[in-house]
């Protein structure tokens, strides 16, 4: 807050912690939603105080800490693009309603258009589709796609897109699955 | 006729496009409109309405929504609004409640066993906001905006709608911030902005046909939170009040033309 005031920016009439306080009394837990996902940490903090435009310098030293919370896989990032399509279509996980330790899925189709198949797509997030072919498939795009889909706020602190790995809803295995779902010559998203 | 009506939703939607399954969905929404099932609720919830109820064996028929006891016309389209025996900005659903509490003399773990129903059992209270809100048809909307409480419910809503929090870091602008975005085939309204939140309070609580359930505010705003991965809001609770009076206070001016009919 402090640095947010030094920077010039003017809290909202009723500020982060005074929302925080109430959720705290008129929410619930229920299932595996637990009370302790309405406790801010840093970055929501930041961008909801910011309006999701946080001061240049602030974001580049945030983004290279959740950077640093990626644990990224040794050897090859690419699994099983055809796991990868069914993680990309599955819209579950980590809400009060899913069955907690299940597979959760990427909800990936909620917001990018991937395989051209599909034609039920939201746009929340930009197309994807024939990602691999225009971007490549190097070990350093296999570790921007891993680290993206791991921890979107590393790239872009302010980001629509969940932090998919950092949150648990995905596995190192299926975030694999899902870099070759963008990145594999003969995933349907490049063909 | 339920089931009927959601099975040929799917069968003509499924094989088009997108831009056809959206343009059908649309053709479909007027089809039903005439014969929606929306009809049906009011007349059940006019039942409920008049039923003696609870330990003071009344109805609800002298519930104050705002304009009086038992005055119904065009209550619904001031709500929320303050109400001063509660001392408290009340929506709805909370001031249906609140009669059941005290009129009625209900315990409230009675009156709220079963806010939300499902397809094969509607809710007590998705019956009777039907029947309540269908009387403020062609009324405009004009949600209380002068007490200080409800300013103060409506500045801690803004705030509410802007807020990222939860398991996804979401707020609700992270899906109804920009203009024309879509989740999968869904459409996602700027409900921060008058035009766009106008013809959507305007048409809630509504019939959903991709469920066959007959649902309320305080369902919507529940069900979004779900998918935002926070924990539940509790039902008629200030935090839930105070999202929905800003978004009424957002879409003051349109005329009532509800209960709705959605995808
Ligand atoms: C709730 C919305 C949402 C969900 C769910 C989502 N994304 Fe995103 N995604 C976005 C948005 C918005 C952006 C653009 C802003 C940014 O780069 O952070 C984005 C950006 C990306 C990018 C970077 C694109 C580029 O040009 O570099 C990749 C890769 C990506 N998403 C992959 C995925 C995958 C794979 C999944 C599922 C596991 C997924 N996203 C789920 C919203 C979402
Ligand atoms: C993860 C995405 C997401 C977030 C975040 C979200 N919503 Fe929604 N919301 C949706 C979707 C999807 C629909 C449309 C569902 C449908 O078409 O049946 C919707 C529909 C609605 C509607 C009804 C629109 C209509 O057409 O009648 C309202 C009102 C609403 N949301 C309010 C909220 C509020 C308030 C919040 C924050 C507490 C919120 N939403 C957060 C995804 C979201």
């Amino acid at each position: 807050m402090k640095v947010l005031l030094a920077l010039g920016l003017i809290p909202l009439a009723v500020c982060a912690q005074d929302v925080q306080k109430v959720l705290q009394r008129d929410f619930q837990p229920r299932g595996q939603a637990t009370m302790d996902r309405v406790v801010q940490d840093g970055v929501q903090r930041v961008c909801t105080e910011s309006n999701d435009r946080p001061p240049a310098e602030l974001a580049k030293q945030l983004e290279a800490d959740q950077l640093k919370s990626i644990p990224f896989p040794q050897g090859s990032l690419m699994g099983d693009w055809k796991n990868g399509e069914r993680i990309a279509q599955n819209g579950r996980g980590g809400q009060w309603t899913d069955a907690p330790g299940a597979a959760g899925g990427g909800s990936c189709y909620n917001c990018h258009q991937l395989s051209p198949q599909e034609a039920s797509f939201g746009t929340l997030g930009p197309s994807l589709l024939r990602f691999g072919a225009t971007r490549g498939n190097s070990p350093d795009m296999q570790r921007y796609v891993y680290g993206k889909i791991y921890n979107a706020k590393a790239y872009n602190l302010c980001s629509q897109m969940p932090r998919l790995g950092y949150s648990g809803t995905l596995t190192p295995e299926q975030i694999k699955d899902l870099v070759a779902l963008l990145l594999d010559p003969s995933s349907p998203v490049n063909k | 006729m339920k089931r009927f009506l959601a099975g040929c939703l799917l069968a003509v939607a499924l094989p088009l496009a997108a831009q056809d399954t959206r343009k059908e969905i649309q053709k479909y929404q007027q089809m039903i409109a005439d014969g929606s099932p929306v009809e049906l609720f009011e007349l059940e919830g006019e039942t409920l309405w008049k039923k003696p109820q609870g330990p003071s064996n009344v109805s609800l028929e002298k519930c104050d929504l705002g304009l009086g006891p038992g005055v119904l016309k065009g209550a619904y389209a001031r709500l929320p609004r303050y109400f001063k025996d509660a001392d408290r900005v009340m929506d709805l659903e909370t001031r249906l409640l609140h009669c059941m509490t005290t009129l009625q003399r209900r315990s409230r773990e009675d009156a709220t066993k079963r806010v939300f129903g499902n397809e094969n059992q509607p809710s007590e209270m998705e019956y009777l906001s039907a029947y309540v809100s269908a009387q403020s048809r062609g009324m405009k909307m004009a949600a209380g905006n002068s007490h200080a409480k409800e300013k103060e419910a409506f500045e801690l809503g803004k705030a509410m709608f802007f807020h990222r929090a939860g398991g996804w870091d979401m707020s609700c602008a992270s899906c109804h911030g920009e203009e024309g975005k879509r989740i999968r085939m869904q459409d996602l309204p700027v409900l921060s902005k008058p035009e766009f939140a106008r013809p959507i309070v305007a048409t809630w609580p509504a019939y959903r046909v991709s469920n066959s359930q007959f649902k309320t505010m305080q369902w919507r705003i529940n069900d979004c939170y779900r998918q935002m991965r926070y924990p539940e809001p509790k039902f008629a609770s200030d935090a839930t009040i105070a999202l929905t009076t800003y978004l009424a206070v957002t879409a003051a001016g349109e005329p009532y033309r509800g209960p709705g009919t959605k995808r």
